[in-house]
């Protein structure tokens, strides 16, 4: 018998449809997909900084790499620290060597020697993860390697990140890097381990001088959201509509 | 303890820059939408001809068909390779997360396939079914395994009817008409990814995807021109040298070379069209910026009129953009004029890109500093391979191996008929003109 070709397509087009229509996947919300991973919902992470409390010495940045396991020589890291020199002519020189790992300790910002009469203020400022509200890496990613825990932290699953470098794009903050081991994308967890312990982060453990906060937005007793909710703090970059969890206290207006 | 910082070894950082900040999308994201515009280039120049019945396109048409397939086998590679974890890639087809604009690119790129592979299907079809009539019974492997080829290719539809024919061309209408849009998505879609990026204050604007569009029908259009010309210019070249034992027929020689520069002179007639709306396009887009000036002009103006002035307004631009305008609109074009003009065409799509996806990590997030790529020549590794000149040159030559190849079993080149004395020659003549026609 010979097979007409309109017969062919037409099995073949049902075989098709049916396929598609049988469901071989199933899309889970995203809530659907948070509630599958993390049960908890009684948290909301946020993070304090005071910059007028930095000193620039990079304890943090030294804990956090030694804590997190990201090869110490490596240029890339989760949190560094940023020098910001205002020059009375109105000129800002910024720098971050290294992200302030060896702290500063010399008065060279960008290789240049400055003359302290010259220096209207100078002061550095802490960087992290912001947890945003809104985290355009978690949108961006496109096998959902990269998801919003329910107490508000953005994690990385080393097992599924393909290493498309999306998320690193997308995020303003620059807060994402390549893990020079495992080579997918890596970020600030608020050292999640440790938190969910009841443990500070390495970062917040290590500060001498308090710069460094964690606490939790639904709990009103908390001290960082006593100061976030009575005080006047600010947050990095929100014209990009991404509602950041990392609070500043005393940020300039050079602060990129 | 170290590891392997990706982009460390290309990337030079100026002035004030994060320190994760590094140049992680290279040259294989420049190739990525080159590739993929490419594709969708040949396919709506093939479709000209199909769908809005473009009669002088014809002999362009099938040529720009299976070229189209070609590509879309090639498109996927440059993204393959630069990702980290390159067998990881197929996680985007099990679990697609769909806010993700790159997630839905295997559905968009597949159907797309799946509509070009049938196109080709209908369009040969009756040339399976001859094929594999004509080789039937016949002796030696090669023979036999293009038979079981074609037997199998023609899906036992063997109806070779004039109703039959009908419904051939009717499909390959159809599907010639949904492959336009679905191609402009495709394509589209690559400006999509780059213009969504809120992050990146050179890729984000709402007209990135239209510029790609443009752009890839652009360079499309070009390269079909570009490498029909430079099959058919072979071809002559193997002519002349048959000629040379034949002798005294060199009226056919200048009656091929008048068949093609027609071909040539219409063809590049839509490539003139297309290139005036992707610059229209991308000057409003500068134009645009530097009204508005919003915060991130300051950098960007940076960035456009002096760091990289050379490789937007000179190679771009002059180089890529008005010099082949000129070439292609200067009366009585010649085929190395057009060849001339397609090429630099395509090195200026080629500069699109590259300023696009470099030009938009040559600043830093901060707005205070700078980032230089260092494009890797000679490979010490494999990323510096990937990331570098060799990988390019393997990605950009990939699709023209396997259009080699396609070309095997789908021919769609005019063939040159072997010349036995001057009877053959007229024979091959008369084959190629009514190719033409």
């Amino acid at each position: 018998m010979e097979i007409k070709r309109r017969d062919f397509l037409r099995v073949m087009g049902a075989a098709a449809a049916g396929a598609t229509v049988g469901g071989l996947f199933r899309t889970l919300t995203p809530k659907e997909a948070r509630a599958a991973v993390y049960a908890t919902n009684k948290k909301r992470w946020i993070f304090l900084v005071d910059t007028h409390k930095c000193v620039g010495c990079g304890m943090c940045v030294r804990a956090c790499k030694l804590e997190n396991e990201v090869p110490y020589n490596d240029p890339v890291t989760r949190t560094w620290v940023e020098r910001y020199v205002i020059l009375k002519s109105g000129k800002a020189i910024q720098d971050t060597p290294m992200g302030g790992l060896n702290g500063y300790t010399a008065d060279d910002p960008q290789g240049q020697k400055i003359n302290s009469d010259d220096i209207a203020k100078a002061f550095f400022v802490p960087k992290l993860c912001n947890q945003c509200e809104k985290p355009p890496c978690v949108q961006v990613c496109p096998v959902g390697a990269t998801f919003q825990t329910a107490d508000g932290v953005v994690l990385v699953d080393r097992t599924w990140c393909i290493g498309c470098g999306y998320c690193i794009m997308a995020c303003p903050y620059g807060a994402r890097f390549f893990h020079p081991i495992y080579h997918t994308a890596e970020k600030c967890t608020f050292c999640y381990h440790r938190i969910s312990k009841g443990l500070q982060p390495a970062c917040v453990f290590a500060c001498p001088f308090g710069a460094r906060n964690i606490g939790d937005k639904k709990d009103p007793n908390d001290p960082v959201t006593k100061i976030v909710l009575t005080e006047r703090v600010s947050v990095l970059k929100s014209e990009y509509g991404t509602s950041p969890q990392v609070f500043y206290l005393g940020l300039d207006e050079n602060v990129r | 303890m170290e590891g392997y910082v990706h982009g460390l070894e290309w990337t030079t950082k100026q002035l004030f820059v994060y320190p994760n900040e590094f140049i992680y999308w290279s040259i294989q994201i420049v190739m990525y939408p080159l590739m993929t515009g490419l594709v969708a280039g040949a396919f709506v120049l093939s479709s000209l001809y199909h769908v809005f019945g473009q009669k002088d396109l014809k002999d362009m048409a099938k040529f720009a068909l299976v070229f189209s397939l070609a590509l879309l086998f090639g498109a996927p590679i440059p993204l393959m390779l630069h990702l980290q974890h390159w067998n990881r890639g197929f996680y985007i087809f099990f679990t697609p997360h769909f806010t993700s604009a790159i997630s839905a690119f295997g559905i968009v790129f597949l159907s797309y396939m799946l509509i070009v592979i049938a196109e080709v299907w209908f369009v040969y079809r009756l040339f399976f079914i001859e094929q594999a009539r004509a080789l039937k019974g016949k002796e030696g492997l090669w023979n036999r395994f293009r038979w079981l080829l074609y037997s199998v290719w023609t899906l036992g539809a063997w109806d070779t009817s004039e109703k039959a024919q009908e419904v051939d061309h009717k499909a390959i209408k159809v599907l010639a008409g949904i492959g336009v849009p679905v191609a402009m998505f495709l394509h589209g879609y690559a400006g999509f990814i780059f213009g969504s990026v809120k992050a990146n204050a050179l890729w984000m604007t709402p007209l990135m995807p239209v510029i790609f569009i443009m752009s890839a029908i652009v360079s499309g259009v070009a390269l079909c021109i570009l490498t029909y010309i430079i099959i058919m210019e072979y071809k002559k070249h193997v002519k002349k040298k048959e000629r040379a034992k034949a002798r005294g027929i060199d009226a056919t020689y200048e009656e091929l070379r008048g068949a093609e520069v027609d071909v040539i002179r219409k063809t590049s007639r839509y490539l003139v069209a297309f290139m005036i709306a992707a610059f229209t396009l991308e000057l409003l887009d500068l134009i645009f910026r530097g009204y508005t000036a919003v915060k991130n002009w300051e950098i960007l103006r940076q960035v456009i009129y002096h760091r990289d002035f050379i490789n937007i307004f000179v190679k771009q631009y002059l180089i890529g953009n008005i010099l082949p305008f000129i070439l292609l609109l200067w009366p009585r074009l010649t085929i190395r004029r057009a060849a001339l003009a397609t090429a630099l065409v395509l090195f200026g799509v080629f500069m699109m890109r590259y300023n696009v996806v470099i030009g938009g990590q040559s600043f830093s997030l901060t707005f205070a500093g700078f980032m230089e790529y260092n494009l890797p020549i000679i490979p010490h590794n494999i990323e510096t391979y990937k990331e570098g000149l060799f990988g390019a040159l393997t990605t950009g030559a990939l699709p023209f191996i396997f259009f080699y190849f396609i070309n095997k079993v789908l021919p769609c080149v005019p063939e040159v008929v072997h010349v036995t004395g001057q009877a053959g020659m007229a024979e091959s003549v008369l084959n190629l003109k009514r190719q033409a026609k």
